[in-house]
């Protein structure tokens, strides 16, 4: 489930204000060098404002009130590009104002030699220091819980406001700084320095400060430079074609430069240039709105091209618990003695499985779970050495275990295995089942089909992944009979049953080396060099902190279904960055038919008959139009385009009609309407 | 335009594309080596020629050492034929006693053969000697034609191979282009020519007595005209095939001796297209999937049918304001109708027009009409054809590196769209290609649009114009597009033979070529060292009739957008002007 903490509406007034101020600040060269489009844009305004006063005080070269409306049409777009950019941000802003809150300097109690605690400021510990708190007090920094078991409030970070609990050894020993203990305490081992905790990690990810470009951005950057550059001369050179024109027809005056400016920032592609970053940012703040933290930009991205899922079966592809599902006696014996045996042999077993047993015997035979503490009855709880649990009761030994321990046990008590029991139990686990046997007194009464219940959807979600061209394989401890059993109900490509931390190890690299991009999931220590080696490896929250070190993202919601939301965010940053790149380029049509004939009128008053828009006013249209179209994507910039579980023609097809064609149409209509304003207006 | 035209144009079409897959299955052969027919043959003469050289064929080579060999071969190649030009007084077969050539119409002329441009600023029958035109250009126009194969072969490997530092042997590459490719197809065109009337001899000029004498400027009676003659039919069956256009005649395949018959016509129009056409099925066979060449012969022909149409079109229409005099330019059979100034009366408007684009498609720029002469709209069809990048057909092999280029652009641009980092043929598209993608994109246009505004600025540039007006701003684009390039269509009517014209087009010829070859070769490098991503449906497929329409698009979207300014003032203009009621 997706936490609904951070869902703030797209134009929050608070971000909205600190983006229009933000937009202003961002004028500076030295940011705004960092994208040579969005420069080109910069130094045009500049020189079309120093025309402006030259044409004051001088004679211009184009008249006073035209250059004016030109150059803050040209800072407009600088500006709105800027406001795009802040407004990406600001919602990570925001996030981050909270999350500093959280990393307050506490006041540490710091375990010295002679077992006694120091009060030292949390920004004077060090890896390695030990540290203990108490119930009510801050984590102070990221740590392994050593010693303890406590509750904890993660919301800080999680914004899930059921507080977790947090234990020495094992899986969840993991605690991160500037989350709050709430009951009995704990002793932590600090493993992060202070200022590069977790929390801080976070807070620079969303505020976007460490943010570098992305290989992918950095291509796009390129070719976005190289058409800057065609456009650039094929502009620069028309002021020489354009000379010899006049000279040649002997009329007219050549181009101005105000014009040659303008047309410039038309051709150029300011749309995606000026949108450019504020996807990036957006993109990763999706991820953060889906609580996920990722450690770089690139991760998201690669996340986009995964081609391979690996996930885990328990919580992921089926509920976490097997439950029982039928009763199936032995020849010859009643179905509702062996419901009762079952039940009593589960009455004081707190597995989920164990439970369910109890559940199905009341469902189905009326069975009501009864005080067996008052019979003296005496519980064998299961160990691994006998493998079997079980009940001693009024002189019986009612017991049930895995087939094979028994088998054994009815064997030494004296007794047949029947083989046709034989034969249903290998029918359950070829079925994806477990079969439990129960014996009562040595006989074996039947079986208890305990089964793995498959998550509802999960099978649809898998059959999209599969037409976007990803790899669903399941990894169970389990069986390979089981294992494929349940992959056939899921509907995953592939498995690896009696899956071991080595043998995902080899499986990552099998697929790398054919050159597929892997996608795990992963919570305990044993999942680390799995998760180091995936190209896209999400860690849960609630696991080890070698875990969260290995992987290149964290899931707060410690949820491995994520997986599957995050390979799709990835895919809509890259898609919104095509689109928008396909929609600007395609601009460039309908600005030619705008500003060509009206910049060479006076020379050859033919070309008018290319003003297919009959604009009045078309350059300033033009620039006015390229200005606002920026204003107008960035909720599109910001929410991403669509994501449809397609093939890869069809998205192709799709967004090349909506993003191609309406590029190359729709600012016929939007300068048209644009000059019909200007003329309402009389402004021109 | 008449029905014959018709027929011609479509018998044409059939005829190259029933060309396209045999003789793109050989050259796969080839540079695959492996058996192809021809070897009981040749295969001994290549052996020599690599002990005789010293060349191990086995030794592979990494791009940059690919790049230094094609550089030092190409620049021996300029040095020849320089040099040739400059000592053929006191050297043999020269029997019109021609004189040496001017240090910056050899430097031209040589820079424009080594880089398959074969731009002409000179007249062949009044100043190269037998021995330049047979040592020098033919030379170079075999080897120049095999450079451009040569790189994109390895181009090719560089998509093919996986994770190799390699990419082939150019000097095997070369050999085996040029022996087992262009030589038979040349011996086999040449010999058919010859057939056909187009001359071949190593005698001087003929003197025939004309039936009808004239006089000269002076009033001087002439009463015989001297008829150039050389070895023409083996040089032109070079030109065609290896899409390098320079003609034995000054005036090209217009001239009776070089273009005799209707069907002299056909197949040096069949020879011009041919192997850039064939090329496509040789680079689908060789990456293992021959839809990925049928696709990009696609994507030439859905733009190259079109602009053949806009120039019959505009052709057939003829001038409106000879209409308007009362001139019946209709086609009858009793004259060919359209626009026949600077026509052959026996071509016709349908050949011609089909020609000129064809020879501007691909770089070939060999003429059997003026260019100079057609209708500002038929004008423009073949200088945008140039002006796309040559990579529609383009020169051989160099045409085809050049689409595949702006196919790494439109599967970037594609790739984004569904939201995959972009993938061609399996191999990840990254910043380094991108980054010599554009270089490649970008040089061409750089070149012409600037050494445009240079001529159009100076004097020198601008006294070279024959007409005023948009014409003359048309005739020093076409020249400039031409040169920027790699075509060497000449629009006429310029006098590029002046000591500007010469260097500026010179060094235009140079740079795109060169400039060009150095990242298309560092791109079949960083390829060559990838890995193959495996095909899914998430893939991009690049086969199907919606990745040809895109990328025909960006090929088209990108040379509109670069060149309409200037063509708005140049052609576009001029079209107005003509059809406008009032000026």
């Amino acid at each position: 489930m997706m936490s609904t903490r951070s869902a703030r509406p797209l134009f929050d007034p608070l971000i909205v204000r600190r983006a229009l101020r933000d937009s202003l600040l961002k004028l500076s060269p030295r940011h705004q060098l960092r994208n040579p489009v969005m420069f080109t844009v910069y130094l045009g305004s500049a020189l079309t404002t120093l025309l402006f006063v030259q044409a004051l005080f001088r004679t211009g070269d184009e008249s006073p009130g035209f250059i004016l409306a030109i150059s803050a049409w040209l800072w407009f777009t600088v500006l709105f590009a800027n406001f795009a950019e802040a407004m990406a941000e600001g919602r990570g802003k925001a996030q981050a104002d909270t999350l500093r809150k959280s990393r307050q300097d506490v006041i540490a109690r710091r375990l010295a030699a002679n077992k006694l605690y120091e009060m030292v400021s949390s920004s004077e510990l060090g890896v390695g220091d030990i540290v203990v708190v108490k119930a009510g007090e801050l984590i102070p920094l990221d740590g392994e819980v050593i010693e303890g078991v406590a509750s904890v409030d993660e919301s800080a970070i999680t914004g899930e406001s059921a507080p977790v609990i947090r234990e020495g050894g094992g899986d969840r020993s993991a605690v991160t700084g500037g989350t709050r203990v709430l009951s009995d305490f704990l002793i932590v081992r600090c493993t992060a320095r202070p200022g590069e905790s977790f929390l801080d990690r976070m807070i620079s990810m969303v505020e976007g400060a460490k943010r570098q470009k992305t290989p992918n951005e950095i291509a796009l950057d390129i070719l976005l430079a190289a058409m800057t550059i065609v456009f650039l001369l094929a502009c620069a050179t028309l002021v020489s074609f354009s000379q010899y024109s006049v000279l040649s027809a002997g009329r007219g005056t050549p181009i101005t430069l105000t014009v040659i400016v303008a047309l410039l920032v038309c051709l150029i592609p300011t749309t995606i240039g000026g949108l450019l970053s504020a996807i990036g940012i957006a993109g990763m703040d999706r991820m953060i709105q889906a609580n996920v933290i990722a450690t770089s930009g690139r991760a998201v991205e690669a996340a986009g091209d995964v081609d391979v899922l690996l996930l885990d079966k328990t919580g992921t592809i089926t509920l976490g618990n097997r439950q029982a599902v039928e009763f199936v006696p032995a020849d010859g014996v009643d179905v509702a003695r062996l419901a009762d045996a079952a039940q009593l042999s589960s009455l004081a077993d707190e597995t989920p499985e164990g439970r369910s047993i109890v559940v199905l015997a009341k469902q189905k035979y009326g069975l009501r779970g009864r005080d067996v503490e008052g019979l003296g009855a005496h519980f064998i709880s299961f160990s691994a050495r006998t493998r079997m649990s079980g009940v001693d009761l009024e002189g019986r030994q009612i017991r049930k275990g895995a087939v094979d321990a028994m088998e054994s046990y009815v064997r030494e008590r004296g007794h047949e295995f029947p083989r046709s029991l034989r034969d249903r139990v290998d029918q359950i686990s070829k079925s994806g089942g477990t079969p439990l046997v129960v014996v009562d007194d040595g006989q074996a009464l039947g079986v208890i089909y305990l089964k793995d219940i498959v998550k509802g959807g999960i099978r649809e979600r898998f059959a999209e992944l599969r037409q976007m061209g990803i790899k669903t394989v399941m990894i169970t401890g389990d069986n390979p009979l089981t294992a494929a059993a349940i992959a056939a109900e899921a509907g995953v490509d592939d498995f690896l049953a009696e899956a071991t931390p080595e043998a995902k190890l080899s499986m990552i690299r099998e697929y790398q080396a054919g050159g597929r991009l892997v996608a795990m999931t992963g919570d305990g220590t044993n999942d680390s060099p799995a998760l180091a080696q995936a190209d896209v490896a999400v860690a849960m929250n609630s696991g080890t902190q070698a875990a969260k070190e290995a992987g290149n993202m964290v899931d707060l919601d410690s949820n491995p279904t994520k997986l599957i939301e995050i390979v799709e965010i990835g895919k809509q940053l890259l898609m919104t960055r095509g689109a928008l790149t396909t929609f600007s380029i395609a601009n460039d049509v309908s600005k030619y038919f705008a500003i060509i004939p009206a910049a060479f009128a006076s020379t050859y008053p033919e070309l008018g008959r290319l003003n297919l828009m009959g604009l009045s006013s078309g350059i300033l249209s033009a620039v006015i139009f390229n200005a606002l179209i920026i204003v107008v994507l960035i909720p599109l910039a910001l929410r991403g385009v669509k994501y449809q579980a397609v093939g890869a023609a069809t998205l192709l097809r799709n967004n090349l009609i909506v993003y191609g064609l309406g590029g190359l149409l729709v600012p016929f209509v939007g300068i048209k309407l644009i000059d019909l304003i200007l003329v309402g207006l009389q402004l021109v | 335009m008449n029905t014959y035209a018709g027929i011609e144009i479509v018998v044409y079409f059939a005829v190259l594309l029933a060309m396209v897959k045999p003789l793109g299955w050989y050259m796969a052969r080839v540079y695959r080596g492996r058996p192809c027919g021809l070897d009981a043959v040749l295969a001994p003469v290549e052996r020599l020629l690599y002990r005789l050289s010293g060349v191990n064929p086995d030794g592979e080579m990494s791009w940059q050492k690919y790049a230094v060999a094609m550089l030092i071969f190409n620049l021996l190649g300029i040095v020849a034929v320089y040099g040739l030009q400059r000592l053929q007084g006191s050297l043999p077969l020269n029997p019109q006693e021609l004189g040496t050539v001017a240090p910056d119409l050899a430097f031209n002329t040589a820079v424009s053969f080594a880089s398959n441009t074969n731009w002409q600023a000179y007249s062949g029958e009044s100043t190269l000697s037998h021995l330049t035109q047979m040592l020098g250009l033919t030379v170079q126009n075999f080897l120049s034609a095999a450079t451009g194969m040569a790189v994109l072969v390895a181009l090719i490997r560089g998509l093919s191979r996986t994770s190799t530092e390699t990419i082939g042997n150019f000097w095997v590459d070369m050999t085996r282009s040029t022996l087992y490719i262009l030589m038979p197809l040349s011996l086999v065109m040449a010999i058919v020519l010859a057939s056909q009337g187009v001359v071949q001899s190593f005698g001087p000029a003929a003197e025939a007595t004309l039936l009808d004498p004239t006089t000269d400027a002076d009033g001087q009676a002439v009463l015989t005209q001297r008829i150039p003659m050389g070895p023409a039919a083996s040089q032109v069956a070079i030109k065609q095939l290896g899409t390098n256009g320079g003609g034995f005649f000054g005036v090209n395949s217009a001239h009776p001796l070089e273009n005799p018959t209707p069907l002299s016509n056909f197949l040096q129009l069949l020879a011009i297209l041919l192997i850039p056409a064939a090329l496509c099925y040789t680079f689908g066979e060789m990456v293992g999937d021959v839809r990925q060449g049928w696709a990009l012969l696609a994507t030439m022909l859905i733009i190259f049918v079109p602009l053949v149409g806009l120039g019959l079109w505009a052709e057939s229409a003829g001038n409106p304001r000879l209409a308007d005099l009362g001139i019946d330019a209709t086609a009858t059979l009793q004259q060919s109708g359209g626009n026949m100034e600077g026509k052959e009366v026996r071509f016709g408007v349908g050949t011609s027009v089909l020609w000129a684009a064809a020879t501007t498609a691909a770089s070939n720029g060999s003429v059997n009409s003026m260019h100079d002469s057609f209708t500002p709209l038929g004008g423009l069809v073949p200088m945008w054809l140039m002006q796309l990048g040559e990579v529609i057909f383009g020169g051989v092999g160099s045409g085809l590196y050049g689409l595949l280029i702006f196919a790494l652009v439109a599967v970037f641009i594609a790739g984004l769209m569904v939201g995959r980092t972009p993938e061609y043929l399996g191999k990840k598209i990254e910043a380094y290609e991108m980054k010599m993608a554009a270089l490649v994109i970008l040089i061409p246009p750089i070149v012409v649009l600037a050494g445009t505004a240079l001529a159009v600025s100076v004097d020198a540039g601008r006294a070279a114009i024959a007409n005023p007006g948009p014409h003359g701003f048309s005739e020093i684009l076409y020249a400039l597009s031409s040169a920027g390039n790699n075509n060497g269509s000449a629009f006429g009517g310029l006098g590029a033979n002046s000591i500007f014209y010469n260097s500026l087009l010179g060094v235009a010829m140079f740079v795109s070529r060169y400039w060009l070859i150095i990242p298309v070769l560092a791109i079949a490098g960083s390829l060559a060292r990838k890995r193959q991503t495996p095909v899914s449906a998430g893939t991009l497929p690049t086969h199907t009739p919606l990745f040809v329409v895109l990328l025909a698009g960006i090929v088209v979207l990108v040379g509109a957008l670069t060149f309409l300014p200037a063509l708005a003032l140049g052609p576009i203009v001029e079209h107005l002007q003509l059809t406008s009621m009032n000026s």
